[in-house]
């Protein structure tokens, strides 16, 4: 098996589904000739031609649309956005057609784009590079929010929302594109769509979380068991539609749950997990549900950005605090 | 410096009926091909009256009025196949009766059913598109895809006046002439835009100059005038199926209506300048020009109007004999497969009395 990047392991996926049907096309800016500017399309214009593998005007409503328009015809568009700061004219062609195509035909017409944004902190990119939205999708009826956290989950969830009839947002952690290898085979296997998993059991915490994150988080479950207490991992994937059973189930066991995320506080979505452990799990707390978060501030640029991103410090001192309740 | 060049309308009837510019298309003798053309604007227009009336009398929710501008739509999908597929906006009931869109689904529609976008007829054209311009781009995705598999079919795009100020246009046909995609994008000129006149819309000269910087074939025609208005169509979706690349057709109308049943007209035009347009009818010319060939007659305006209106009732009752759909329908195409998570609040909608 080889050991691939969380990029790497995009494109094999992206290859496999090329190759596999005939009705995928990639379309983006720089996806073709280029390979797009993280690389993860390389190769596949040279493979699959330009006629499926296409460079598109730089209009990001147009991408969105496009995708639209051929998902209703047909063909399986996987259209990339180069960044997540630049998805915004896409998300009117989210919310207003994507989303709600299927609705509005009662199933006559359908939408099975998946479109690939690269997001998050912590790379010292430019100004608009760095933003975690995704609870801006994820509130959305009708789509459904990916985001992988490593190369072999990239590969199997990018492969899921391919195979999946209804459109996917899906949002690759560009701050772990490059930092972990892992072997992955390239076998087709598609990982299941609409569930968490549980990346290490415990039995005194839950720490919940999603793409980059996971891996400060994993961080704070070691510094947590150096100091004798037990965290279980969730890394959440699909966020939208939420697999919330897994979660209450975990907190059913530990009683204390943090939710780590980039994003914005407010509004984000570890506010709607905490209100849906608050409805269904609120006699198995023992403590109030923690989160931590990115800040109710405009994302800074990368001299400060450091101090917006939820550190490890920062997660083991919420588990604490979980821990202390009193 | 401003660089000036001129996009003739085509135009053959002048309001009269009366053939102003020749040679006519060999169709425009043919009383099969004119017939079919009239009957179904009339039908159109019968409808929308149906309509209106239908919400003043508060059975139909808002509903926008395609009144004056029935040929565009007629005369554009008398051209087309199956399997072209139409992207309408709203007013372009026409287009969709053409094709086998009932009235009762568009009445379905205007009544709070989605339902009414299931069509009967293609199922392969899009849904009435009401964020403005916004279905520009999903012509170009279908159109993408039809030439992608080598296919002579078009998509074909309607949109108003307004539509043209949008991103969402010039990105479309842009995108549309970068890869000489299989589209036509019709553009309803119908002068206004809600309150907003076209003028405060562009300083273009006219709407088909926009087709010049996307570097696609821009063309004007005289919309009111049904045989204009279906040879411009033949040409620009013969182009579109046979790889000459897309086409930006601007059909000049007017809207005789209010913009919905929701707006009254006469806060920002005149009584006035509607009446000024009431010469140019689309449905009064054609049959002008029919009659003058002796290809028409009233007996048979008479029959036609009698079981229009037979139609119209019959249309009118099926809607109204429809009862709401379940509550718990409104899960029921959210997903291929409703997720598990969506299981409870589905639930919840059917107990709650």
């Amino acid at each position: 098996m080889p050991e691939v990047t969380l990029v790497e392991a995009v494109n094999t996926a992206l290859a496999r589904a090329m190759g596999t049907d005939e009705n995928v096309v990639v379309l983006g800016e720089d996806v073709g000739v280029n390979g797009g500017v993280f690389r993860a399309t390389a190769g596949l214009q040279e493979r699959f031609g330009e006629a499926r593998v296409i460079d598109t005007p730089l209009a990001e409503n147009l991408i969105a649309g496009t995708a639209v328009g051929m998902a209703a015809h047909g063909l399986k568009p996987i259209a990339e956005i180069q960044f997540m700061g630049f998805i915004y004219p896409a998300l009117d062609q989210l919310l207003s057609h994507a989303s709600r195509l299927r609705t509005r035909t009662r199933g006559r017409l359908t939408c099975p784009l998946v479109l690939r944004a690269p997001f998050g902190g912590g790379i010292h990119a430019p100004e608009h590079h760095s933003e975690s939205t995704e609870a801006l999708f994820a509130h959305i009826p009708g789509l459904r929010v990916v985001i992988p956290s490593s190369p072999a989950r990239a590969y199997g969830l990018l492969l899921a929302s391919i195979h999946d009839p209804d459109p996917v947002v899906f949002l690759e952690p560009k701050r772990i594109y490059r930092i972990v290898k892992q072997d992955v085979a390239d076998d087709g296997h598609a990982l299941p769509l609409d569930v968490c998993f549980v990346l290490r059991s415990g039995t005194d915490v839950t720490l919940v979380t999603w793409g980059a994150m996971t891996h400060e988080t994993i961080q704070a479950a070691d510094a947590l068991s150096s100091a004798g207490i037990s965290a279980e991992v969730i890394d959440v994937a699909t966020i939208k539609p939420l697999d919330i059973e897994t979660i209450l189930e975990s907190v059913e066991k530990t009683g204390r749950c943090v939710i780590v995320h980039e994003a914005a506080r407010s509004g984000g979505w570890g506010a709607e997990i905490s209100a849906q452990i608050m409805e269904r799990g609120l006699l198995s707390l023992l403590a109030p549900v923690q989160r931590v978060t990115g800040y109710d501030t405009v994302m800074p640029l990368f001299r400060l950005e450091d101090r917006y991103m939820p550190s490890v410090d920062r997660i083991v001192q919420a588990a604490h605090a979980t821990l202390g309740f009193e | 410096m401003t660089v000036s060049f001129k996009f003739d309308s085509l135009q053959y009837l002048d309001t009269d009926g009366a053939v102003v510019f020749e040679p006519l298309p060999e169709w425009a003798n043919d009383a099969a091909i004119l017939i079919p053309l009239y009957r179904t604007m009339v039908e159109t227009r019968a409808f929308d009256a149906k309509a209106v009336a239908l919400q003043r009398t508060g059975q139909l929710g808002t509903y926008a009025s395609s009144l004056g501008q029935e040929a565009i739509g007629v005369a554009t999908a008398s051209v087309m196949t199956a399997d072209d597929v139409l992207l309408p906006t709203y007013r372009e009931y026409g287009a969709q009766f053409w094709r086998g869109t009932t009235m009762a689904e568009i009445l379905l529609y205007w009544g709070g059913d989605e339902r009414g976008s299931d069509y009967a007829g293609p199922r392969g054209d899009f849904p009435i598109s009401v964020p403005i311009a916004t279905h520009a781009c999903h012509a170009v995705g279908v159109a993408y895809a039809m030439k992608l598999r080598q296919q002579p079919h078009a998509a074909v795009c309607f949109v108003g006046d307004g539509a043209t100020s949008k991103g969402d246009f010039y990105e479309a046909i842009n995108a549309a002439g970068v890869w000489r995609l299989p589209v036509v994008f019709v553009v309803t000129n119908n002068q206004w835009a809600i309150s907003v006149p076209v003028s405060k819309q562009t300083a273009a000269e006219t709407l088909a100059h926009k087709s010049v910087a996307a570097g696609i074939a821009g063309r004007r025609v005289d919309g009111n005038d049904c045989l204009a208005m279906k040879q411009a169509a033949t040409e620009a979706i013969d182009n579109a199926r046979n790889g000459r690349g897309p086409t930006l057709l601007e059909a000049l109308t007017y809207r005789m209506s209010d913009h919905t049943t929701a707006d009254d007209a006469s806060r920002y035009r005149s009584a006035e300048e509607v009446d000024a347009h009431r010469l140019q009818d689309p449905i009064d010319r054609l049959r002008r020009y029919m009659e003058s060939r002796g290809l028409w007659a009233d007996a048979e305006e008479q029959e036609l109007h009698d079981a229009t209106a037979q139609r119209v009732e019959q249309q009118v009752k099926v809607y109204l004999d429809t009862p709401a759909p379940a509550p718990q329908t409104m899960f029921d195409h959210l997903y291929a497969t409703l997720p598990r998570a969506f299981d409870a609040q589905r639930q919840a909608v059917i107990e709650e009395k």
